[in-house]
């Protein structure tokens, strides 16, 4: 598999990253050498194995369902660069 | 009934499906300790967790999970006992993880399906699949000209997304679709049901296709959230593809907004590009294995559904269909009929509970929960009518007091000396007085003019105010008149 400079493009843009027009090639040649390095693993037969989820045999930790938090707006709000009224604010978002 | 638009160029069938977005009902949200409660100041139900702080981890509620297998269950739906969480991403002012934790090929819920009836025909929708995963929080862009304000109370809340196969042919049964699921969730306490706070909203597939051929390019309308705009959408949205085909363009796949002021869909063209959701396995999240004894014993402590209740009524109690539909329709009904009919005639108990109550209450635009006649009332005023105490013409009029007054029937039998006269002498009495005032009547009946009798007994109820027991009228009055 192999990476051009349209899928690099693309990648950047939905991941909101900006990258000038003139960085996407040299990107796309060091994304290729990490995928030509991970595609190594692709050489491992994995038939009939699971796909692991983890390293150590543990469950799924459950929550009682029960109301332990919340009621911090003002550290929610702390690193807002914007709020009002006890909103978030942000550049107006139109459908 | 007919299933088929017509177009200009023949017969269009239409295909929808539908996905369903149903909130959990539970206290906290589906990964953090945070409160669920509708309608709370802005962003005062909100964890950091569901901020998406850095560092911040979900750990599960077992209770949405519970909800998630009971209403699988209640769908005779297959149960996953292993399911997997996974990253839908994509940006959004009110998303702040950057992702949206959802379940992609491995649900929680498989294959189910829901029973519909449109215009008597039993028809099976199919279920494809129920998962759990996080809502969003909610934008608002009317409180500034320069800024939308981001609210994230609803932000990590659990929903259930419950897709339906492309097996509904008509708005008629998209409607009684989202009606049927409706109560069902309603039924198993899964989810309140309600649509105006957004409880449950519904994402609409619809394509169109000449009958018996494949399917068509389908358009998804997105976030519909009530059952008549659901239906207005997909007659718009169906009529606009066939306009599109048989005028030579092409449906092309998209979502679209329904536009409930202008009653019609429009592209959302700016979606389009980001719908490249990269799902994977959340990291953070080892996948949820279910106990098959767990699963049963969630299934053992199932309520009666709507369509188990509404046979019961039928083949049990002999109701009809239709009004075993009716009352099946909401729990609160169910429960309220069949307290009435406890011990009583089951379907003099129906008939006072579609016809009076369903009246006064549809008058009054109030659910039955807030009904000023109690299922015991009503049940009081029944068995004042079983016992001939007040006749069935007058009982109207007492329930119409107990419902202005919230007094019982007994009471208002009373006050308003609405009692039944089934005295005898005293109808005798009304009798006689109706026939010495009508010595031509009398001749007429005589002479073989049978419906004159309705004159005489007209008279009676007159002159008794209506309460006298109209069999006894009758039987006096024959006899009187024939002697």
């Amino acid at each position: 598999m192999s990476l051009d400079k349209a899928t690099v493009a693309r990648i950047a843009s939905l991941a909101r990253l900006k990258v000038p027009n003139a960085e996407l090639e040299g990107l796309a040649t060091e994304l290729n050498k990490i995928m030509g390095w991970i595609s190594e693993l692709d050489q491992v037969n994995t038939d009939g194995v699971e796909p692991m989820s983890q390293a150590a045999d543990l469950k799924l930790r459950w929550r009682d369902d029960v109301v332990t938090d919340g009621g911090v707006r003002d550290k929610v709000l702390a690193n807002a660069p914007d709020s009002r009224e006890g909103f978030f604010t942000v550049p107006k978002v139109v459908e | 009934m007919p299933r088929t638009l017509q177009g200009n160029t023949g017969e269009w069938e239409l295909v929808i499906g539908m996905e369903v977005h149903a909130q959990v009902s539970s206290n906290a949200k589906l990964f953090s300790g945070a409160a669920t409660a509708f309608g709370a100041e802005p962003n005062t139900q909100v964890s950091l967790v569901d901020a998406a702080m850095p560092g911040m981890l979900p750990v599960i509620n077992g209770y949405c999970v519970e909800q998630a297998v009971r209403t699988g269950l209640g769908l005779k739906a297959q149960i996953n006992l292993r399911s997997v969480f996974d990253r839908k991403n994509y940006f959004y002012p009110d998303l702040p993880q950057g992702y949206q934790i959802s379940q992609f090929t491995q649900p929680v819920v498989g294959k189910g399906e829901v029973a519909i009836e449109v215009d008597g025909e039993e028809r099976r929708i199919g279920i494809t699949r129920l998962h759990l995963e996080q809502d969003a929080g909610k934008s608002v862009h009317d409180m500034a000209p320069d800024a939308t304000f981001v609210d994230l109370n609803r932000s990590g809340v659990a929903l259930m997304e419950i897709v339906s196969e492309p097996d509904i042919r008509s708005p008629e049964e998209a409607g009684a679709y989202l009606t049927k699921l409706r109560a069902i969730l309603r039924y198993l306490g899964t989810c309140d049901g309600n649509m105006e706070e957004g409880s449950m909203r519904a994402d609409v597939n619809v394509s169109v296709r000449r009958p018996g051929e494949g399917y068509g390019t389908r358009c998804e309308i997105k976030n519909v959230n009530s059952i008549r705009f659901v239906q207005q959408a997909i007659m718009y949205e169906a009529q606009r593809q066939i306009d599109l085909i048989e005028s030579g363009g092409k449906v092309v796949q998209e979502t679209r907004l329904f536009d409930a002021n202008k009653g019609e869909t429009r592209s959302m063209r700016s979606k389009e590009e980001a719908h490249d959701y990269r799902y994977f396995p959340d990291p953070d999240l080892l996948p949820l294995e279910l106990d098959a004894a767990w699963v049963e014993k969630i299934k053992a402590g199932l309520p009666e559904l709507p369509d188990e209740k509404a046979k019961r009524f039928q083949d049990a109690l002999g109701l009809t269909a239709d009004i075993a539909g009716q009352l099946v329709a909401e729990r609160e009904i169910a429960d309220y009929f069949e307290q009435v009919a406890k011990s009583r005639d089951a379907k003099i108990a129906a008939n006072w509970v579609t016809g009076e109550l369903f009246r006064y209450l549809n008058d009054k635009g109030l659910a039955i929960g807030k009904s000023p006649v109690s299922a015991s009332a009503l049940g009081g005023l029944i068995d004042l009518i079983a016992d001939g105490t007040v006749s069935n013409r007058l009982a109207k009029d007492v329930f119409d007091e107990m419902a202005a007054s919230g007094k019982d029937a007994a009471t208002v039998v009373d006050e308003k000396g609405l009692r039944q006269i089934s005295d005898t002498g005293a109808i005798e009495a009304a009798v006689d007085q109706a026939i010495a005032q009508g010595a031509k009547q009398v001749e007429q009946y005589r002479g073989g003019n049978e419906k004159i009798l309705g004159w005489f007994v007209g008279q009676v109820m007159k002159a008794t105010g209506g309460k006298a027991n109209p069999a006894t009228v009758n039987e006096i009055l024959r006899k009187k008149l024939s002697g």
